[in-house]
């Protein structure tokens, strides 16, 4: 029944963000850029993109910073313009997905205070979507403590902390801790919302959140290998969703090395096709690898764009809008890998973007 | 399931409490006349079908016109809006699509003409008479052939509506990602408005045996 009543809220913006979907760089496109000598050739391919007016005022050698900065703006503008024309349920999510980006910018944050940085500059280098009303006020607190009780209580965030942590903690934790305990609390509460949300938005999210859930436990584990977090705060880190939740995340919660990893991975076929060929000793967060061979990250890269195409076949339910963020996403880190390449000279490994159409 | 900053689950829980009541005060209401005619011995005025023969003839022919073109027009209406939605949207990056899918409105804008036609064609039936005529069996049976021809029909064009508008909305998206698609859900949505047709000629048919009001005099 939802095709009914879906229309009269958000007929006209998922028109629009499909529009969009239909803007993303094609596989004959991401051919054109790589055969690119040049940063000014990249660029003059890319400006019959949807970059191209965001790119055209730049001067002419343009660096991979500013074409990274440049294509974010673009997808800024493109989500703004959905924020602004968004009614209830869709806006309320397009908040939800927005709170992602809130906890990048708060962690930060507290990093930058925790060094004594100037938080004017630190505000300039948060994610555009993840600025929310109280934050220029983050400014006026010096301590963490300032932080916590005169922002982070008004912000949309407060929830999060409330539940997770305590002021005390933002002192003593570990900023990476802080960041997924946030993270795991809001990727709960997305995935709580978006079941109340009904069929098929429900699903639709519940598989692509679930992935993301499976994602952050694989790379919570493989990072806590070497560090001081005891296996019983590793295990706490882990959100509890996801098809590696609870069972999985038992047995990763107690494992010591890659290879017991890669044991358990297997198991899930899903995964298993996933985990063949990585190399053990590549850590995962580290992106690329040698040419040819895709690393765990870029392989779970893959899979993600895959799902989140996989919600475009279906109409009139809200994941489109988060999918769409996704690809779009993925599309600037490929547009920002092949960037790199051609700046270093580094031809041989052009070809290990994720391409998305 | 910690949820954090939801709340979207307490809007439900009052709307159930409103329903409960009102559903509550109904039952007990009903229950109250049904016992007072129950107990006062007058069981028998509780009596359907009676109250249904009493009911004029011409009411019953009224109510099956207004149906008819009532509810194609809703059908129609808000088919349009589930597909024009979705053009206006789709059109913006591909302006293309926009005098194409109108045949999407333009199936949906059918659905609406069923609806008067048939409404013009069952009040050809209803003529005035005088007196205390208007209560014949030959009345009767054109009175209730109205009813349920008129409600045959505004509901088959109701849902016809709704189908054609989906598909067009489908039709309207697919259309500005793939060109070649559009013709293939055309061919589907063209199904979709053959069924308000299917009662269009039920409805005809209904009514067709029935004689115009007091004619069978």
């Amino acid at each position: 029944m939802n095709e009914i009543h879906f229309n009269v809220d958000a007929g006209y913006l998922e028109g629009i963000v499909r529009g969009y979907r239909d803007g993303l760089i094609t596989a004959p496109q991401y051919l054109n850029l790589t055969q690119c000598e040049t940063m000014d050739d990249l660029k003059l391919q890319l400006a019959t993109t949807d970059y191209g007016s965001f790119l055209q005022n730049e001067p002419s050698p343009i660096s991979t910073s500013t074409l990274a900065a440049r294509c974010t703006d673009a997808l800024v503008a493109e989500f703004q313009y959905l924020q602004q024309n968004a009614a209830e349920p869709i806006s309320r999510f397009l908040d939800y997905i927005t709170y992602g980006y809130m906890i990048d910018n708060v962690v930060l944050l507290i990093t930058g205070t925790l060094h004594e940085r100037d938080t004017h500059d630190l505000l300039e280098k948060c994610h555009p979507l993840g600025l929310f009303d109280s934050m220029p006020a983050l400014c006026v607190a010096t301590t963490v403590q300032d932080l916590y009780s005169t922002v982070m209580v008004d912000s949309p965030l407060a929830g999060y902390f409330r539940e997770c942590l305590s002021a005390e903690d933002l002192n003593e934790l570990n900023i990476e801790i802080i960041r997924n305990t946030l993270y795991k609390a809001y990727l709960e509460d997305f995935y709580a919302y978006c079941r109340g949300l009904g069929e098929p938005t429900a699903s639709i999210m519940a598989e692509i959140l679930s992935f993301e859930a499976d994602r952050r436990t694989v790379n919570i584990t493989i990072n806590s290998f070497g560090t001081e977090l005891s296996k019983d705060d590793r295990a706490k880190l882990y959100p509890r969703l996801g098809s590696m939740y609870p069972e999985a995340q038992t047995r990763l919660a107690r494992v010591d090395d890659m290879d017991q990893v890669k044991a358990i991975l297997e198991q899930y076929g899903e995964y298993k096709n996933m985990i063949v060929g990585v190399s053990l000793s590549a850590s995962a967060a580290g992106s690329g690898g040698g040419s040819g061979v895709l690393s765990l990250e870029d392989r779970f890269f893959g899979k993600e764009v895959q799902l989140n195409k996989d919600s475009f076949e279906q109409q009139f339910h809200c994941s489109v809008f988060y999918s769409w963020l996704r690809l779009k996403e993925q599309e600037i880190r490929n547009v920002v890998w092949i960037a790199e390449c051609i700046s270093q000279q580094q031809k041989d490994k052009i070809s290990n973007y994720t391409p998305i159409y | 399931m910690g949820t954090a900053y939801g709340g979207y689950g307490g809007y439900g829980g009052y709307a159930s409490y409103a329903r409960a009541a009102v559903g509550a005060t109904t039952a007990l209401l009903a229950l109250w006349a049904g016992l007072y005619l129950l107990l006062t011995g007058r069981g028998e005025r509780f009596n359907v079908g009676g109250y249904l023969l009493r009911i004029s003839p011409y009411m019953w022919g009224l109510y099956g016109i207004s149906f008819c073109i009532g509810l194609s027009v809703v059908g129609a209406s808000w088919g349009i809006f589930i597909a024009g939605s979705s053009i206006l949207g789709g059109a913006v990056r591909t302006p293309r699509i926009a005098t194409k899918n109108l045949i999407s409105i333009i199936f949906c804008e059918v659905v609406a003409i069923y609806g008067v036609i048939m409404a013009i064609v069952f009040s050809a039936k209803i003529a005035a008479v005088s007196g205390e005529r208007g209560f014949s069996r030959s009345d009767y049976y054109t009175g209730f052939s109205l009813f349920w021809g008129g409600l045959a029909v505004g509901v088959s064009n109701l849902i016809c509506g709704l189908a054609v508008g989906i598909t067009g909305s489908n039709a309207a998206v697919a259309d500005a990602h793939d060109q070649q698609l559009f013709v293939k859900i055309l061919v589907i949505e063209i199904f979709g408005s053959v069924i308000g047709l299917f009662g269009l000629i039920v409805g005809l048919l209904v009514t067709g045996k029935a004689d115009d009001f007091a004619a069978g005099m």
